[in-house]
């Protein structure tokens, strides 16, 4: 498969890794966030850390849409819901999100009309065909999915679709970041950027993270081979004293980002003063909410929403497994209580969430996985 | 703390997450939702809970495709299926050819000859009756293809807006037959009655191997299948076997995905729908139940993994799988990549996989690719002794990763 297989390639990924094993100091510990959700996946995925170094730890960042979403708002959502005459749309990872009372799913079993999208236009469809009925768009995700929210908001504006609103749940990666690196408890070196949120904001905005915080960050594509050569070359600037933002993902992202996707959120969207994520608390600035210009679309206001707020439960650390103060495995209910069938805590809901990932494919210590499948040590 | 610590905590914790999830689910729901029809752990804490707590009995307790039963001195296979996929037509078949074939199926991998079929169909108001009839002859078509008689069936109607369009459900009955193949090759022999009630010349011997009586719990992790006589069932797989599929998997999941148009995607790409009886008479054939052929089954809902991760639980060995050995139609990686789901999961209408002695691999995949329906077949893995219970996948990549049960549906209504 064109623009795939020559990312997936074992010989170019052992190239990397062996640049990798001669870029790293002896005795020294690396600790690399990738941010994204995305990059997580792929990293269990394809099984990328048998190539790592032991001392080059993957730490799984809050980049999982789904996972920062506090119960409140999954609890909010859920009042919406219920309003007489609602349908309510999301996408598919958001239905076994867990709210105080239930997920979706177990919602829809009760009554409500929940239904999965795969994009929001679905959703204009949807109120197209349902015009007594009132359509709510559960809008969730960083910077990647925020124009498409914007456009469709745009577009029901324009034709007139007086039946659809928007429950605005976006949020922005960098409060986030500086909220982990603002943390006592982190020991970070360097960071993977986030391809798909560049793609949209481009790789200035990251400049923080070098010159303010000292770590350098390597925007990476999504392959397991762009990931890798990610990875060497953070080491590479660990090694050489450098602490600088790199696009490794130039075949797509922009350093500016694309200016027409970031108009159509400013036209739309407006900047919260706060907003709550799931495990790392209330954040200055870290989410958008509909402009007063386009109220009318608005959800929260459209709709009486109580704003709940619930504790996280006191047994999950989804929030220490997001600041990558903890693996997945260390987390007390990990595997036992919370697991993908019934999980208590949002990382273990979505196929992004690092102990989804964790729990799917990478369950079971890495040096008996080489030895049960036969892989010798040489091949890293 | 060292990394050495670290590991051992690691595995610790792992080990009591292995014994967590080997617990049968509970059923905890108040109402149905859609992971009860998923045909993972929420359906098995379903079926335990209701099903298996009612009807309970030796037969169904063994949970496999189909059940082995006797009946006038003939072992049989009971089976059945329904069938509510939407669209009702899609390429490459539509709902009727798929109720015969995968009730067939069913039968074919339980080591039995399909012999009857009975349908019964849910019909709503206002179906065209053009559709019903291109769904019967369909049906008809392939009951010929797969050598069985559709002996007896049902109608109902119900109001507009209270079915879609229409569901099928199907009984299969075939004829269990132990022991090795016959030197004609004729692993079932030639004096099978065709007509009336099916009696066996031989006389019922006790019930086989990893038979249990009821309450007994099997000797795996998992509550395993009966075997038939010839040592044929999940349970059966040891270290050092092989693991073949018998051909291109995901076809039928992603052809229904891309025909409801959802997507606005199009892709080449047909069912692969089809009566695997002939097959599997092939390959056990060329292979002896319990000496060659270990175990089959057919690859439906939840795909090739799901099929891996039960055989890994009831015998309590692990799988390991080549990906690169994974036959997989461009078409289906494509559009599997673009929808985020990966393959192995995805639900085939017409493949089976196998387990087989090592010595019998050859001759196994040689039998298989000589029919067209296995033409594509191909070893994709192996049998280890640990870990138990898991199924380990080499990436393409190089890298090594659990494949595991899948939770939730992401295609429901796929067949």
């Amino acid at each position: 498969m064109r623009f795939v297989d020559e990312y997936r390639d074992a010989d170019a990924a052992r190239q990397v890794a062996a640049g990798i094993a001669a870029t790293v100091t002896p005795g020294r510990q690396y600790r690399l966030m990738e941010v994204c959700g995305g990059h997580t996946h792929t990293i269990y995925k394809h099984g990328l850390e048998d190539y790592l170094p032991e001392t080059v730890t993957l730490v799984h960042g809050p980049g999982c849409p789904v996972c920062v979403i506090p119960m409140g708002r999954v609890d909010d959502a859920m009042h919406i819901a219920r309003q007489p005459d609602v349908i309510m749309t999301s996408f598919g990872d958001l239905m076994r999100v867990p709210g105080s009372h239930g997920s979706f799913l177990d919602a829809n079993a009760e009554g409500t009309d929940i239904r999965m999208v795969y994009s929001p236009l679905d959703s204009l469809r949807i109120a197209k065909a349902n015009p007594d009925r009132q359509i709510v768009f559960m809008a969730i995700g960083f910077e990647t999915t925020t124009p498409s929210t914007a456009l469709t908001v745009r577009r029901a504006a324009a034709e007139g679709i007086e039946n659809f609103s928007v429950f605005c749940n976006h949020v922005l990666v960098n409060p986030a970041i500086r909220a982990i690196l603002d943390d006592p408890d982190q020991r970070l070196d360097g960071f993977i950027g986030p391809g798909h949120v560049s793609c949209v904001i481009g790789c200035e905005p990251y400049r923080f993270i070098a010159e303010q915080y000292g770590r350098p960050i390597v925007v990476s594509g999504f392959e397991p081979l762009d990931i890798l050569r990610s990875i060497h070359l953070v080491l590479r600037q660990l090694a050489e004293g450098r602490c600088e933002v790199e696009n490794q993902y130039t075949r797509v992202v922009p350093w500016h980002g694309n200016p027409r996707a970031l108009a159509a959120i400013d036209e739309v969207m407006t900047v919260r003063p706060t907003f709550e994520w799931r495990g790392l608390g209330t954040i200055a600035g870290s989410a958008m909410r509909m402009r007063d210009e386009y109220a009318a679309f608005d959800a929260e206001r459209r709709f009486d929403v109580p704003g709940i707020r619930v504790a996280d439960p006191k047994a999950c650390q989804c929030g220490e497994v997001l600041k990558g103060v903890l693996k997945p495995w260390e987390c007390k209910v990990f595997g036992t209580a919370c697991t993908p069938e019934t999980p208590i805590g949002t990382c273990m809901v979505s196929a992004e969430g690092a102990c989804a990932a964790y729990y799917n494919y990478g369950r079971f210590t890495r040096s008996r996985v080489r030895e049960a499948a036969g892989l010798e040590m040489s091949r890293r | 703390m060292t990394r050495l610590d670290e590991a051992a905590r690691e595995r610790r914790v792992l080990d009591r997450i292995e014994t967590a999830r080997r617990r049968r689910p509970k059923l905890r729901d108040r109402h149905i939702t859609m992971a009860h029809g998923a045909g993972g752990k929420a359906t098995a804490a379903l079926v335990d809970a209701v099903f298996l707590e009612a009807f309970r009995n030796p037969a169904l307790e063994a949970l496999d495709d189909g059940a082995r039963v006797e009946a006038g001195g003939a072992r049989l296979v009971l089976t059945t299926d329904s069938y509510v996929v939407t669209p009702l037509f899609f390429p490459g078949g539509c709902i009727g050819d798929l109720a015969v074939n995968g009730t067939v199926n069913d039968l074919a991998v339980c080591g039995a000859r399909p012999l009857y079929l009975s349908c019964g169909f849910v019909l709503e108001e206002g179906l065209p009756l053009d559709d019903l009839r291109r769904i019967v002859a369909a049906m008809a078509e392939a009951a010929r293809t797969a050598g069985v008689t559709l002996v007896t069936g049902d109608t109902k109607v119900v109001p507009r807006g209270r079915a879609d369009g229409c569901y099928v459900n199907t009984t299969g009955l075939g004829l269990l037959r132990d022991g090795p193949p016959d030197p004609a090759g004729d692993v079932f022999g030639d004096d099978l009655p065709m007509d009336g009630v099916v009696v066996a010349d031989d006389p019922v011997g006790p019930w086989p191997v990893g038979y249990r009586p009821p309450g007994a719990r099997p000797a795996g992790p998992h509550p395993a299948g009966p075997t038939t006589a010839g040592g044929l069932g999940m349970a059966q797989a040891r270290p050092g076997d092989v693991v073949l599929v018998s051909g291109p998997i995901g076809d039928h999941g992603v052809t229904i995905m891309l025909a409801r148009g959802e997507l606005d995607l199009e892709a080449d790409l047909v069912s692969d729908t089809a009566p695997l009886a002939g097959l599997v008479e092939r390959l056990l054939a060329a292979a002896a139940p319990g000496g060659g052929v270990r175990a089959m089954r057919d690859a439906t809902r939840g795909g090739v993994a799901t099929v891996l991760n039960e055989l890994a639980m009831a015998a309590g060995v692990g799988v390991v799988v080549d990906e690169d050995a994974l036959p997989v139609r461009d078409a289906v990686r494509g559009a599997a990549e673009l929808l985020g789901i990966d393959p192995l999961y995805v639900a085939c209408e017409g493949r089976l996989v196998a387990v087989v002695a090592p010595e019998a691999a050859d001759a196994a995949l040689g039998a298989l690719r000589a029919d067209p329906l296995g033409a594509g077949a191909a070893v994709i893995g192996r049998i280890v002794d640990d870990p138990p219970g898991l199924v380990l996948l080499n990436t393409g990549f190089g890298g090594t990763r659990i494949v595991d049960l899948l939770v939730g549906d992401p295609l429901p209504r796929i067949c």
